[in-house]
């Protein structure tokens, strides 16, 4: 028997109302409420409610032989819940049916993974929640938004504790190699890689209405027909498409619905496919080679790369704007700033300002609400401005707050201090060594306060199995060489030059003393390489290994 | 193939975007290997001739007991009414034309009919009198050169058009680079009007300058859109090095708005769009190059808005002097109300200067690389303007961009697509 997966990402941006540069500052509202309603609505009526109906039909009809798959973003669930709550509840009848899996994502369908690992681990853990709580049932496999996907970024989700993934079946990837057979990641081969079956999928979410293709019109017949074509060896076809395709990419006289409900009559009685959920293919199937995935791969356009969301100057701007707050909002704790970063980070702001369909790409002009990328990263970027101020005015805040209740504590300590002065001195002299007695016992505090710190680090050697959570970089000199070698091996050796170059001697030698001979090699190579590195690369990598302590000395 | 070309000025001697569009367009054609023949009214003897002949007007000795041109006059006579609202005109020469009397006409009529006319080529008092000799005139030239296709420039030349063809019974091209509708909102001179849709009418093939020209001709003129083709003006590329080291004496970004300051090149929205913007952001500096029938309305209402350390006046600048203050400007606006094409932002994007234009210019149907905006919606246009004083990003897109956009906007090719309209006209 071999195996058909059907998968539909169901995502809505937060989509940006015109915001001019002078409401910067003053007004702080950047939704168009009206419009994201609308679309809500419109594709609620038009896909998601009679989408889901069909889909129950279907269960009740074939039982178990008949599973769906759902990836739904955090976004489109919070745009569901207040304007089509309805589809919500679809969704949950459809889960309790248990012929339904739904997959991890980010929450906000961004592109975290290329920006931020520590942003991107959240918004998972976030997303997984969500589903978890709505759904009732923990998310065991993952993809990233638009099937976006490296080893490096396999890597992160290994660490998060998933065993498989879906990503796009691009041709350059796998070469002679066919995307109907599960594979794992080179770096990882724990990871196992589901594979999107492009022409498949596109025959379906592109092509079905479209009456120049020779194979119109696409019947389910048909498309069992193809499915009995495949190598007999070939074991699965990952069919992934955006659920909106039925019934509002292509409508509903397409004869789209009337193809998805006569499907799983000729695949079970005229092929040898069956329907299955991911989790089900990962222990049925073995992993048949590994993939190597060193640049990030999509499912967008003919390139299958990310420069539908990255690569033009207005796209990068907005992007590394927009990442470089990542540190400042996670020392806050604001709902409404977490909201909006969240909101502000969905791929689709960056999609519009794609400048690649200034010579082709129809489909991008399609569903972009912007007459060009200009505007698009004019508005995103008025929009982003204004939320960097609020960080920064929130930080401050949080600073001064914190600044007033250590100040009281001065306060209530002082007293004692003043009480004692007049004791030994009097007159003018009173007030002078008032002061003086003020700085001299601040000093002491600061003192008192850091030879404190350091007491904790020496005890912290004895219960350092216990409170490893609370280990920073710096710590590392207290970690015996067997731990560092181990924390050293499970990183890039980049990444540990990078860390090492914001160290002091002491650690760097600790470091250095733990590497193997061709590590130390690369290493000092390296960190001859990196001359000038900005103070927030150092930050991040010696971050990651702080990451790494954590997780290795659990 | 030979053309008998009608314009109205020529470089170096313009007034308007007229006398440019012309020569880009007939240097091209020499490249495809059309043969032009230029008349202009008024040949000042320092025009560059290359490839074509530049035919003066003024030089033509009529004799008029022909009967012929008193024909033709009969025919034109019409046009000796005075108009107050004729195109680029500057304050310097705009004088209010007044009705004309019996007398007056009679006067006319003689002068018009001497020997040996000298046209003025500049556009003003007599220029309803000048147009009608040129009329007269062309139909000589029309006469005595041999030539397969007439091809005559906006409403001016249009009477010498319609002569020529009557004399040769040649195709006639009309080229609408303006109409009056842009020139003058609704309140149209009916006479210029009906010049325009008499040309329109007589010519084989009209060609306007953008869609939208294109479509006030159909709509406005009740031209049949069958016979009229959109052929998207161009600009002549430029090399002049040493624009790269002109330096600005101010620290401040500088926003500019450069045209004649009339109400269809919309300065009253900049200043408005101006006042928003330094509102937000002090530090930019905007300016006004140009003069025109609203420039004190404007120097007033920048005075009213307090604005007036941060907006500056030029009055009128030259050739090199526009190049200099493109050279030194950061963003460069045209909120045309009405603008059939617009080259001004062309030229910007040369120097590598942002621009944000108007949808309602025909400029716009051309260009990726640029801003666009309704020209009454300030807030967009401010909105715009800041975003490219303040991001980055996209004034590196506009420089990796706009000049290769601009760069292929080539008159070679623009002339390719008017030799096929010639040639199809030669097939009507």
């Amino acid at each position: 028997m071999r195996s058909i997966c059907l998968y539909f990402q169901v995502h809505q941006p937060f989509r940006l109302r015109t915001y001019r540069f002078f409401n910067i500052g003053d007004d702080h509202h950047y939704y168009d409420d009206y419009q994201n309603r609308q679309i809500i609505r419109r594709v609620a009526e038009k896909c998601y409610l009679p989408a889901n109906k069909m889909m129950l039909d279907l269960i009740r009809e074939y039982g178990t032989a008949f599973k769906a798959n759902f990836s739904v973003s955090g976004t489109a669930l919070e745009q569901l819940q207040q304007y089509a709550p309805e589809v919500i509840q679809g969704f949950k009848q459809l889960a309790k049916t248990g012929c339904v899996e739904f997959l991890a994502e980010t929450y906000s369908h961004s592109l975290a993974s290329l920006g931020n690992r520590e942003e991107f681990v959240r918004q998972v853990k976030r997303h997984s929640d969500t589903i978890e709580l709505l759904f009732g049932q923990k998310p065991q496999t993952f993809h990233n938004s638009e099937l976006i996907y490296s080893d490096g970024i396999g890597e992160m989700v290994t660490d998060m504790g998933f065993t498989s993934l879906m990503t796009e079946g691009a041709k350059h990837i796998l070469g002679w190699k066919s995307p109907n057979y599960m594979y794992c990641s080179a770096r990882n081969p724990k990871l196992k890689l589901l594979l999107r079956n492009f022409r498949l999928s596109d025959d379906i979410a592109f092509r079905f209405s479209t009456q120049g293709w020779p194979e119109w019109p696409l019947t389910a017949e048909k498309f069992t027909g193809w499915l009995n074509r495949i190598e007999p060896r070939e074991e699965v076809v990952n069919v992934f498409i955006d659920y909106e395709t039925i019934g509002e990419r292509q409508w509903k006289e397409t004869g789209i619905f009337e193809f998805f409900k006569a499907l799983p009559k000729f695949v079970l009685s005229k092929s040898n496919f069956r329907f299955s959920t991911p989790a089900e293919l990962t222990h049925i199937l073995q992993p048949v080679a590994q993939l190597h995935v060193a640049h990030p791969i999509s499912w967008a356009d003919e390139e299958r790369d990310l420069t539908s969301w990255l690569g033009n100057e207005l796209q990068d701007e907005a992007f590394s704007k927009l990442y470089a707050l990542t540190e400042r909002i996670q020392t806050l704790d604001d709902p409404a700033i977490e909201r909006d970063w969240q909101y502000l980070q969905t791929s689709d702001h960056f999609y519009y300002m794609c400048t690649k369909w200034f010579s082709d790409g129809t489909v991008h002009k399609y569903f972009n609400p912007y007459p060009s990328p200009y505007e698009a990263f004019i508005n995103y970027m008025n929009v982003l401005s204004d939320f960097t101020i609020r960080v920064d005015e929130a930080i401050a805040r949080k600073r001064t707050s914190g600044l007033k209740s250590k100040s009281k504590e001065q306060k209530e300590k002082a007293p004692k201090v003043v009480r004692k002065a007049p004791r030994t001195t009097t007159g003018k002299l009173i007030e002078e060594g008032h002061v003086k007695k003020l700085t001299t016992i601040k000093a002491a505090k600061t003192r008192a306060e850091n030879a404190r710190k350091a007491a904790v680090k020496t005890t912290k050697e004895e219960v350092a199995e216990k409170v490893f959570k609370s280990l920073n970089f710096d710590d590392i000199i207290t970690l015996s060489d067997s731990k560092i070698k181990k924390i050293i091996k499970s990183i890039e050796i980049e990444t540990v030059s990078a860390a090492m170059k914001g160290a002091n001697k002491e650690l760097r030698e600790k470091v250095e003393k733990n590497l193997g001979k061709r590590a130390l090699k690369t290493y000092k190579e390296l960190l001859q390489q990196i001359k000038t590195i900005s103070e927030s690369e150092i930050k991040k990598s010696q971050k990651l290994i702080e990451k790494q302590i954590k997780l290795l000395t659990k | 193939m030979r053309v008998l070309m009608f314009g109205w000025e020529f470089p170096p001697h313009i007034t308007g975007g007229l006398g440019t569009a012309c020569f880009g367009l007939v240097k091209g054609l020499g490249k495809h290997g059309v043969d032009v023949i230029f008349v202009v009214p008024k040949a000042y003897g320092d025009e560059a001739e290359e490839g074509f002949r530049l035919v003066n007007a003024s030089d033509m000795v009529l004799d008029f007991t022909k009967t012929i041109y008193q024909e033709h006059w009969n025919r034109i006579k019409f046009m000796e009414i005075g108009s107050n609202l004729v195109p680029y005109v500057g304050p310097e020469e705009f004088e209010k034309m007044v009705q004309e009397d019996s007398l007056k006409l009679s006067e006319e009529t003689q002068s018009v009919f001497s020997e040996r006319y000298q046209f003025s080529g500049k556009y003003g008092h007599k220029l309803m009198e000048e147009v009608s000799r040129y009329a007269i005139v062309a139909s000589v030239i029309a006469e005595q050169t041999t030539y397969d296709v007439i091809h005559a420039h906006d409403w001016l030349t249009y009477a010498a058009g319609i002569a020529a063809k009557k004399v040769s019974g040649k195709p006639l091209v009309v080229h609408v680079h303006a109409t009056e509708f842009d020139r003058s909102g609704e309140n149209i001179n009916q006479t210029v009007y009906e010049l325009e849709r008499q040309g329109m009418e007589e010519a084989d093939l009209v060609i306007t300058v953008s869609n939208l020209t294109r479509q006030i001709v159909i709509e406005r003129y009740g031209i049949d859109s069958e016979k009229v083709i959109t052929v998207h003006n161009a600009v002549e590329p430029t090399d002049r090095p040493e624009l790269n080291e002109v330096t600005k004496h101010v620290h401040e970004k500088v926003v500019t708005f450069l045209g004649r300051v009339t109400f269809q090149k919309g300065p009253d929205y900049f200043i408005e769009a101006a006042n928003k913007v330094l509102k937000k952001d002090p530090n930019v500096r905007f300016v006004m190059a140009g003069s025109g029938d609203l420039l004190n309305k404007m120097i007033r209402r920048a005075a009213q808005l307090h604005i007036g350390t941060k907006f500056h006046f030029t009055g009128f600048l030259n050739g090199p002097e526009v190049d200099t203050m493109f050279a030194m400007s950061d963003v460069y606006v045209m909120p045309s109300v009405s603008e059939p094409f617009g080259i001004s932002p062309l030229e910007a994007m040369r120097s590598n200067v942002p621009v944000v234009i108007s949808k309602q210019s025909g400029v716009s149907e051309v260009l990726k690389h640029a801003l666009k905006v309704d020209f009454w919606d300030i807030d967009a246009l401010a909105d715009a303007i800041y975003g490219l004083l303040h991001y980055e990003g996209l004034k590196k897109m506009f420089i990796k961009y706009g000049k290769d956009e601009v760069d292929n906007l080539k008159w070679d090719s623009a002339a390719g697509k008017v030799l096929e309209v010639y040639q199809r006209a030669q097939t009507l």
